[in-house]
Formats: C-alpha cells, sequence, structure tokens
C-alpha cells in the first residue's frame, strides 16, 4: 500500500455505504464526459460524410461561385487564408513575445501600471471576436483607411488572438529557471543579452505551440471578418496586401447561406479542408511541444 | 554625480552595477513595453470605436425607447429602436447552452479530476480540447443540417428551421470544455488533506467529490462559469447561421430570434451606409454587448483572484 497518499488508493478506505449509488454516480459523470465527446465524433463523421462527394481537385482549383455548385471551388478563399494568416504571424507573433518579455523580464509587478496592463490582457482575452470586427471596421478599416484589404483582415485577427500569443509565451518563459538567468548575468553578461542568448532560445518550444494554437484560432475566426468586406464572392487571388479577400471560414458560411442542396455539400467540402489544416498546425505544436520540451 | 555616489555604497544592489547607463539595453526595455502597451491600445480602440457611434445613436435615438421598447427593427420605415429582443434572445440562447454545458462540463471535470486514473485524463482532456478548437462556422453548420433537422424530427413541439434551441445546445457544446478545463483546475488545485479528512470520516468517493471537493473549489467553478457564459453570449457564428435573422421578442425556444452578436454580424455584412443612424446602431447594440461581457469577466477574473488567495 505504497501508494495511499493518493486520493484514488484512498477510495479502498471509505466506507461501502451505498455502493449502487456510488457505482451510479460515477456512471452519470463518464457518461457526460462521453456525451461531449460523442457530440464531437458525430459532427466530425456528419460533416466528412457530408462532403466526402466534393473532396477533390476542384475545390482547390476553381474560384467561388454562387451559380453552378458543380464546379465551384474555394481557391481564391484557401490563397486568401495563406496571405491573412502569414500577415497575422509576422505581425502578432514578435509583438506577442516582446510584450511578454516585457512582462516576465522587466516589468515590476508592484507597479500599477505593470498590474494594469496584465489585467487588461486577461480582460482581452475574453471579449467577444464580434467586438474585435467592430474595431477592425471602426479604426482600422474606416479611421486609418486601410479599407477592406487583406492587411486590415490580418491586423484585427492579430489584434484578436495577441493575447493568447502573449499568455503562452509569459508561460513558456516563466519555466525557465532563475538559474540560467543569474548564471549568465553573473559572466558579465548584460539583461538583454541574457534575454536573447539563455532565456528565448530554452523558451522558444513553448512560444511556438503557443503561437501555432494562436494561429489556428485566427484561421477558423469568421465573425470579425464578415464585418470587414470578406463576405462578397471574390473570384480572384489576393495579390498584395492591399486586395480584397475572402477566407475559407467566410466562403463556408457563404455556400451554408446559399438554399441549394449542392452548396451545402460544397460547404462541407471546404470545412473538412478547413479542419484539417487546423488538425495538421495542432499537431505540429503538440509534436514540438513533446520534442524540444525542457524539464528542470 | 550622485548616481556615482551611491554606487560606491556598500551594500546596495546598484553597488555592482556599471554607473554609466547603457542606451542600447534602455532602448530595448522600451521597445519591448511598447509592445506590451499595444494591448491598452487595443482596448482604448475598443472603448473609442464603439463610443462615438454610440453617442451619435443616443443623439438620434431615445435611450428609454432603446432599452424598453419590445420592437426592433432599425432597417424598417418607420424604424423602430426597442434592444430588448435581442436582449432576450442572447439571454435565451445564452441559457439554453448554459443548461446544456454546466451539468454536462462540472460532470467531466469531476469525473477527470476525481475519477480518472491519470493515463485516462491525459486522453481525454485533450480530445476534449478539440472541441474548444473546432471553428465556430462549423458548429454552424453542424446546428444548421444536422442538429435542427434532428431536433425537429424528435421534438413535440412545433420548430422553425431557424430556432433558439438549436442554437443554443450546439453553443452549449462548443463552451463545455471552458466549464470543463478551468473547473478541472479549479478542483485539481484542492489539497489532498481535505479528501484523505474526508475519507477518514467515512465519506464514500460520490460524498467527498461533491460535499467537500465541489464546494472547495466552488469559486474557480463559478469563474468558469461565467466565463462560459460570456462567451456563449458573444457568440456569433452559430447564432447567426442558425439562430435566425428575425429580432422576435418571444420565449419560444422553437422561434427564431435574432442575437445581439448575429445582428451586428448581419447589419455589418451588409452594405449599411456609413454615417447613417442605421449604421451607428451596429456600434450601440455592440457597445451594450461589450458591456455586458466586460462586467462577466471582470466578476470572472476578481473570482479567480480571490480562490487563489486560499490555496497559493
Amino acid at each position: 500500500m505504497a501508494v495511499l497518499s493518493t486520493p484514488r488508493s484512498a477510495v479502498q478506505l471509505a466506507g461501502k455505504g451505498t455502493p449502487i449509488k456510488e457505482r451510479l454516480f460515477q456512471i452519470a459523470l463518464l457518461a457526460s464526459l462521453a456525451l461531449a465527446l460523442i457530440f464531437l465524433v458525430a459532427l466530425l463523421a456528419f460533416v466528412l460524410a457530408e462532403g466526402w462527394p466534393r473532396i477533390d481537385a476542384r475545390l482547390w482549383e476553381n474560384m467561388p461561385s454562387i451559380r453552378n455548385p458543380e464546379i465551384a471551388g474555394a481557391q481564391s478563399a484557401i490563397m486568401g487564408t495563406l496571405w491573412v494568416i502569414s500577415l497575422t504571424a509576422v505581425f502578432t507573433v514578435p509583438t506577442g513575445i516582446a510584450a511578454a518579455i516585457y512582462l516576465e523580464e522587466y516589468a515590476d509587478k508592484t507597479r500599477w501600471y505593470n498590474r494594469w496592463i496584465e489585467l487588461n490582457i486577461q480582460n482581452l482575452a475574453a471579449i467577444p471576436s464580434i467586438v474585435y470586427g467592430i474595431l477592425g471596421l471602426g479604426i482600422i478599416a474606416r479611421t486609418i483607411g486601410l479599407g477592406f484589404s487583406v492587411i486590415t483582415a490580418s491586423l484585427t485577427l492579430g489584434l484578436l488572438v495577441l493575447p493568447i500569443v502573449i499568455i503562452a509565451s509569459r508561460e513558456a518563459i516563466r519555466a525557465v529557471p532563475p538559474s540560467i538567468r543569474e548564471g549568465s548575468l553573473a559572466l558579465g553578461a548584460t539583461q538583454w543579452q541574457t534575454i536573447y542568448r539563455q532565456v528565448l532560445p530554452a523558451s522558444i518550444p513553448g512560444i511556438a505551440t503557443g503561437s501555432i494554437l494562436a494561429l489556428s484560432r485566427a484561421i477558423g475566426e469568421a465573425a470579425p471578418l464578415i464585418m470587414l468586406g470578406a463576405v462578397s464572392f471574390i473570384r480572384f487571388n489576393p495579390d498584395g496586401i492591399f486586395a480584397s479577400y475572402t477566407v475559407l471560414p467566410i466562403q463556408i458560411f457563404n455556400w451554408i447561406s446559399q438554399s441549394r442542396e449542392g452548396f451545402h455539400v460544397l460547404a462541407a467540402a471546404a470545412i473538412v479542408v478547413l479542419l484539417a489544416i487546423l488538425l495538421l498546425m495542432n499537431s505540429v505544436a503538440i509534436w514540438l511541444r513533446n520534442r524540444y520540451q525542457k524539464r528542470w | 554625480m550622485a548616481a556615482r555616489d551611491s554606487a560606491t555604497a556598500p551594500g546596495t544592489p546598484q553597488s555592482l552595477a556599471r554607473s554609466r547607463p547603457r542606451y542600447g539595453e534602455m532602448a530595448i526595455k522600451a521597445v519591448l513595453m511598447l509592445a506590451s502597451l499595444l494591448s491598452i491600445a487595443t482596448t482604448v480602440g475598443i472603448v473609442v470605436s464603439l463610443l462615438q457611434p454610440t453617442i451619435k445613436f443616443f443623439g438620434e435615438v431615445s435611450a428609454v425607447e432603446f432599452f424598453t421598447s419590445t420592437n426592433w427593427g432599425p432597417l424598417f420605415e418607420p424604424p423602430h429602436y426597442g434592444v430588448l429582443p435581442l436582449v432576450s434572445a442572447t439571454l435565451i440562447t445564452t441559457g439554453i447552452a448554459v443548461v446544456v454545458a454546466v451539468p454536462l462540463g462540472l460532470a467531466a471535470a469531476i469525473y477527470l479530476s476525481e475519477y480518472a486514473k491519470p493515463r485516462v485524463r491525459k486522453i481525454f482532456k485533450p480530445v476534449l480540447e478539440v472541441l474548444a478548437g473546432v471553428p465556430t462556422v462549423v458548429f454552424g453548420f453542424f446546428a444548421l443540417s444536422f442538429v435542427t433537422p434532428l431536433l425537429r424530427s424528435i421534438m413535440p413541439f412545433e420548430m422553425e428551421i431557424f430556432n433558439a434551441l438549436s442554437a443554443g445546445l450546439v453553443v452549449g457544446f462548443m463552451i463545455i470544455p471552458i466549464v470543463a478545463s478551468l473547473s478541472e483546475d479549479a478542483m485539481a488545485a484542492v489539497p489532498n488533506g481535505l479528501r484523505e479528512g474526508s475519507y477518514a470520516l467515512g465519506a464514500s468517493k460520490m460524498v467527498t467529490s461533491l460535499r467537500v471537493v465541489l464546494p472547495a473549489a466552488f469559486s474557480g467553478i463559478v469563474a468558469a462559469v461565467i466565463l462560459a457564459i460570456s462567451r456563449g453570449a458573444g457568440e456569433t457564428m452559430i447564432v447567426f447561421i442558425a439562430g435566425g435573422l428575425k429580432a422576435n421578442f418571444t420565449l419560444d425556444i422553437g422561434a427564431a430570434m435574432q442575437t445581439m452578436a448575429a445582428f451586428i454580424a448581419a447589419a455589418g455584412s451588409g452594405d449599411v451606409p456609413v454615417g447613417t443612424v442605421e449604421y451607428d446602431t451596429i456600434f450601440a447594440v455592440g457597445a451594450l454587448l461589450f458591456v455586458m461581457t466586460f462586467a462577466m469577466n471582470y466578476v470572472s477574473a476578481r473570482l479567480v483572484r480571490k480562490y487563489r488567495e486560499v490555496y497559493e
């Protein structure tokens, strides 16, 4: 009985009052968890079954159409997603890491403004995404005047997922033990040299994992972009950061809104493509974490 | 010379530091700080972008009508600006979501925290997180093309193609991972001594879970539930796709109704001319949604901090 101290074995010491009730309770708990998982499996199976007939080259070779579901594809949406997400990454990952470094390595936590920044980031992470759409519409598209373009979409999505990047990066930086920093400082390195040569390399796996997860959130996001001009049918690939654009989730939404059944099949096929991209990104994130994660 | 003097004073932390400032280091720190100030700028940007059109809106429309009238139709002639149908639709769909997510999420959390073997937990937890990673437009599609037909065939009452029940149910499943994951964290933080004390008094596992662990983790669980509610209230795509686009002041969950978020998306995607009252309406509703979710997030954050003080 070496494991007596864990709660799981301690149950053996518990009274045997009402075993039936106990068992029913456990079954009910398990059933709740199972129900959530069944929902997930049903969703995946339904989408795959619906979209299967249309998962072929037409989907990525042809341009969107609302006339003929047979020849419609999602090429401009796939290219648009690549453009928007690449630009989002360029903008949000360095900014997020910089903010995380400041908060973990430099900020004096007793100062009111630093506590404010922290609280503010927590709150930003919980603001509905549609409100970010309003921010993009009011400030980025209209006041700054970037219009309904790839860059407006990227900046809006970038601000939306910035808190996720910051929070994940902070955790990764915090996990680097202080002794690493102290060793570096003791050898005469400056604070920035310590951060750049010791802390950052050690925390890159965690930062990369968090960044990929944040970007995969951005890829699936549709609500803010609905307000930023992505809903019109775009039959060309973006050719620059100021070009009009559409993205996969919005294209999916457009097809769902059509009443003809053929377009729903098309929407399901595009969903499968979207989920496949997300699955790939998440697998890379998990692989990175398992491969490079250090335990001190 | 003050710096030189303090540098030579023994015992002070600066005594080993260079007295000449490193401008490069200072510049780097300033740049990093600017990056973190961007988050403040985002909040300010959101408030500014909401405030100005909202003030303009209330210059044209009386606040009394906005908050008390049950007639919503800003695009009709003559227009009506009673926001209550949107608020009631948001509350009803969120309510349905809560009825699904809180029992299921809590039960899943109790199972994972108290019953599951570590190996089982290591498998189930990430799988549950997958549910949180599914894009909302996908949930919307599933609600409209699978859940709604299913409900229409088994429910004894009349249901429209677009309805609050289907949208609310699917939003509920979407927020299960939030409830489950944060509640599980709260329960895992309950010291084992409490459980052992309970067992020592002869309590069963169920009694220990429900009467000891659950109350001990209560503030954390409440915070998780509030955060999930706020996520549900702000959810857009599911209610936009499956809930309908008709402002409807009713309690009939089989009927189509438009939530605040769905209105913002619908009006924002249309061609509403800039500078009109209709355009400002989007921002006024956005401001209301922002204030509501902000208040919930604030309460949730306060509870989490309070709860952290207890066990850390």
